[in-house]
């Protein structure tokens, strides 16, 4: 079963992609679990270690520890600098 | 207690409008306290042309929500106005606008501040700025999450 992930601003940049689907592997099951995924590609995907990297699960803020189900949007993205 | 206003868009607003609009037809209100952010032409040592905001729809207007409710919970407003802008803006261009009624002004006042300092930290916007040397995005500052953070001080509540 698959999670939506979103990326924004200068992440989304580095990385090059705004949005994927991501098969969620079995045993992930946190916001942590789901970076820890995503640096695993290497390259820029490792920014995503930086604790600087913000995350929301179903649009609301989430820590580290959030729960991750199928079907949640996940988003990372840099400290916001609206206002 | 009348109901809040949430916008995200990419046209103007008229604050003397938008202000009026908070009193208009009632007797109940004393106060209203409002703010306007304006893009300005130069940030961290270089000129800015213009700047353009990012921002994550669906999550953005459920933040601002939020901190509309939690000042809601805090003070007793009789009404709240909150703007944000995205989309290329330049320099002198309005980029936020938040209003708050009450029945008087400390109340107005604190509830105005706390909204701003909350949207600069929890809301999901993003500013690029294009300077002379190129585009860049925005780096957040210390001196925003220390303004919000003062909110979570006993001392901060009037």
């Amino acid at each position: 079963m698959n999670i939506r992930i979103l990326y924004f601003a200068a992440l989304r940049e580095s990385l090059g992609v705004s949005a994927e689907d991501f098969p969620l592997p079995d045993g992930v099951g946190s916001v942590d679990g789901v970076r820890a995924c995503l640096v695993s590609r290497g390259g820029n995907w490792e920014k995503l270690s930086a604790p600087s990297v913000k995350a929301a699960v179903n649009q609301c803020m989430a820590a580290g520890g959030a729960p991750v189900r199928p079907g949640d949007e996940v988003a990372f993205f840099p400290p916001v600098t609206g206002g | 207690m009348s109901a809040s206003h949430i916008s995200v868009q990419h046209e103007d607003f008229e604050p003397g409008a938008e202000t009026a609009g908070l009193g208009e037809g009632r007797t109940d209100v004393g106060a209203v306290a409002s703010f306007v952010g304006y893009v300005r032409d130069a940030n961290d040592g270089s000129g800015v042309f213009a700047m353009t905001l990012e921002h994550y729809p669906g999550m953005t207007e459920r933040a601002l929500g939020e901190i509309v409710e939690q000042a809601r919970a805090r003070w007793s407003l009789l009404g709240v106005r909150v703007i944000h802008r995205v989309g290329r803006l330049v320099p002198g261009d309005r980029i936020v606008f938040v209003a708050v009624a009450a029945s008087h002004r400390g109340e107005a006042f604190a509830a105005c501040e706390f909204i701003m300092d909350y949207l600069k930290t929890r809301a999901p916007f993003w500013k690029r700025e294009e300077t002379p040397d190129g585009a860049r995005w925005v780096d957040a500052r210390e001196s925003d999450d220390l303004a919000a953070a003062k909110w979570s001080d006993a001392k901060g509540r009037h």
